[in-house]
């Protein structure tokens, strides 16, 4: 039976990375349980007004919360640091397609990552566009059948499905690019392109990406990807030179590093979509971690109730113990208050 | 050398062509970052045209989403993409015009005649519409494709080949030199319109077609001319029309990196090279006229081209402006330059979804 069951994952380890969607057990041992509370009806939604999968989320200083959710049509919202409605912020804009990631930089500018249209969009405070990234191809030509075969090369200012985007201190911009391309752009504050690391190509290698899904930055500018399809986290100098990757923790949908001196690095083991048989027992949780890799605890498991996780898209961290948690497939902002106390005692292991 | 050079620029100039390549004045300017002010849930998308009227109101015609497909019977409907707006000299938020009409798919360009009634270009819907000032249908030129071909047709099929253009099930192309066109309003991805002082009406037409459509001031087809090439006369991607005092018409070639200048009849006159391939073009009403150019960047290359000429009606060069990128003063993607006032002028940009009000200081 084991024999058989060992077969099986092998199999399905196969059909899943033809897709890019490997899902793996995380390696990491005896890693602390840290416990939580989900928040009760954090979000309180106007009547009439839905989330759909709820794909990005982000606070700003204030601790106002954006989430960036595939409705009817992809809309942004914002709550206050209670969950109360507040605005909807870009209705109807030319680049909402397809949510993919929203983030708020040291400014409070809000920006998006949409895969639909190819774009990265930035808002400022008062929600009005003030960057657009990217280029969305005219559609006076009509509707084309969906492009088939390998990518064609990647280029400066065009994305193809790009994932995440992360600023470091002095304003430089980093993309992670994302389901077609594979590699991470790094442009300065005015949006003209520096360099990149990775391709068009899907790779393995230092450096190479198999679907680099989500990208974040710490206060000395070093760049982290998650770099999902490879199951690790892959660290990279300002200049975007590999220096060390972070392969204990499962698949890496997403990361988040919160600020302050003592930074902390979140990485999601997220369960695949689609519940195949088995992947609850070994998937689904958070990691809190150094930045140097080390493991400092784990919470959060696999579910559809509320407290657990539905496949985790994306969290902010900007409080360590205050995470906010969106799900793909059960389209809510969950709140977790981590206890401290029990933090601590992790942080002493 | 120098000579070498010299007969290598003048034999690739054509006779009567007056601008010289030399160094060009820079001309400083100044950008005005709140030149227009939104309500909170209106957003420009990509700002494909911008015009001002004898009040200074402006008119920006913006690509706010890709239209949608609907499914009926046997056949998809594309419905909606862009809207048209208006704002007051001081950019206070007026009105939209033409809320949710039938023609509004992929905004190209607006216009303002002398009488202050206000033109749209679609490129998708292939037609241009007339408004009057109060904002209500007086003509129009062209036909929306009753229906979408998906996936759609290429772009450019031979003459005869079935199916209209910009992937729309249009009219049978029509037999004949490409580009050419029907001659007819029938047109394939038109780009801009202009007026003699007569009244006629000059349509640039456009990526699919490659010819200029004159109409009389009731609408009715006088006469068309141009066809894809690069000799005197052809085109290669008609992207924008101005007309000066005299009558005389220019068209903006972009593909061929130039200006070509036609009498009011569509008989050559000459042509304007070395300003980079012509996007957007504008010519300043008054006494002295002058003619504004802009060499636009690629949407996806902010590291090339994207300076605005100024120019006489010669062709002379006065100076140049600006640079592509995508910060204030920094232009993406000029797609419209509205020149009214010589040294005020509106710029609507595809790459960065905004217009930006510019003031020279020459």
């Amino acid at each position: 039976m084991r024999r058989f069951l060992t077969c099986w994952c092998i199999l399905v380890e196969a059909l899943c990375a033809n897709a890019a969607h490997a899902q793996m057990k995380a390696t990491a041992q005896n890693v602390p349980e840290i416990p939580y509370e989900s928040v009760r009806n954090f979000l309180k939604l106007p009547p009439n007004l839905y989330l759909g999968e709820a794909i990005g989320v982000a606070t700003n200083s204030k601790g106002h919360v954006f989430v960036y959710t595939r409705s009817a049509n992809t809309r942004l919202f914002e709550f206050d640091q209670n969950g109360k409605y507040v605005r909807e912020v870009g209705e109807g804009l030319y680049g909402f397609e397809f949510a993919h990631s929203v983030r708020v930089d040291s400014e409070d500018n809000i920006w998006v990552v949409d895969e639909g249209s190819n774009l990265v969009i930035k808002f400022n405070p008062e929600g009005r566009v003030v960057m657009v990234l990217g280029h969305r191809p005219e559609v006076v030509a009509g509707a084309t059948a969906t492009a088939g075969g390998p990518a064609p090369p990647a280029e400066k200012y065009t994305f193809s499905r790009p994932t995440d985007v992360a600023w470091d201190p002095q304003g430089n911009i980093f993309v992670s690019d994302g389901y077609g391309n594979n590699r991470v752009v790094k442009y300065d504050k005015n949006g003209r392109f520096l360099k990149q690391v990775g391709s068009e190509k899907a790779g393995k290698e230092p450096g190479q990406f198999t679907l680099p899904h989500a990208i974040a930055v710490d206060g000395k500018g070093n760049v982290y990807v998650s770099d999902r399809g490879n199951n690790r986290t892959q660290v990279f100098d300002n200049d975007l030179n590999f220096k060390t990757a972070y392969e204990n923790v499962g698949t890496a949908w997403t990361v988040c590093i919160s600020p302050g001196p003592h930074q902390y690095l979140f990485t999601s083991n997220s369960n695949p979509n689609g519940n195949p048989p088995g992947s609850w027992d070994i998937t689904g949780e958070i990691y809190k971690m150094e930045l140097d890799g080390t493991v400092l605890g784990r919470f959060g498991h696999a579910s559809k109730q509320l407290g657990g996780f539905q496949v985790v898209h994306m969290f902010d961290c900007r409080n360590p113990n205050e995470i906010i948690v969106a799900e793909i497939e059960s389209w809510r902002v969950q709140k977790l208050m981590l206890k401290p106390a029990q933090t601590k005692i992790s942080l002493a292991n | 050398m120098k000579r070498y050079f010299l007969s290598l620029v003048a034999s690739m100039l054509l006779p009567g062509m007056a601008a010289v390549a030399q160094s060009v004045p820079e001309i400083r300017f100044d950008s005005d970052p709140g030149a227009l002010k939104f309500p909170d849930n209106i957003h420009l998308g990509e700002a494909a045209g911008v015009a001002t009227d004898s009040k200074g109101d402006i008119f920006v015609y913006t690509r706010t989403g890709h239209p949608t497909i609907s499914i009926g019977t046997s056949r998809a409907f594309a419905h909606g993409g862009s809207r048209l707006f208006e704002f007051d000299r001081n950019g206070k938020f007026v009105r939209e015009i033409g809320q949710g009409i039938y023609g509004f798919l992929v905004a190209q360009q607006v216009r303002v005649d002398p009488q202050d009634n206000i033109w749209v270009v679609d490129q998708m819907s292939n037609m241009v519409i007339k408004f009057d000032p109060s904002g209500q249908v007086q003509m129009l030129l062209g036909r929306k494709a009753e229906a979408e071909r998906i996936p759609a047709l290429p772009l450019n099929r031979p003459p005869g080949a079935p199916g209209g253009g910009g992937g729309g099930e249009g009219p049978p192309a029509p037999r004949g030199l490409p580009g050419a066109g029907a001659q007819s309003d029938i047109f394939q991805r038109p780009t801009d319109v202009a007026w003699d002082a007569s009244g006629n009406i000059y349509v640039a037409d456009g990526y699919g077609n490659a010819r200029v459509a004159k109409f009389d001031r009731d609408g009715k087809f006088v006469k068309s001319w141009g066809s894809k090439g690069d000799a005197q006369s052809q085109f290669s991607t008609v992207h924008g029309i101005a007309i000066d005092a005299q009558g005389n018409v220019y068209v903006a070639d972009s593909g061929n990196k130039r200006i070509q200048v036609f009498d009011p009849d569509g008989n050559f006159k000459t042509s304007i090279s070395n300003v980079g391939s012509p996007s957007a073009i504008c010519i300043t009403p008054g006494g002295h006229q002058y003619l504004y150019s802009s060499n636009s960047n690629p949407p996806d290359d902010i590291d090339a081209n994207g300076e605005i000429y100024k120019l006489e009606l010669t062709g002379q060069i006065v100076g140049k402006f600006g640079r592509a990128g995508k910060a204030q003063k920094e232009f993406g993607t000029v797609n419209a330059v509205d020149c009214r006032n010589e040294n005020e002028l509106y710029v609507g940009e595809i790459g960065n979804w905004r217009v930006q009000k510019l003031t020279l200081h020459p």
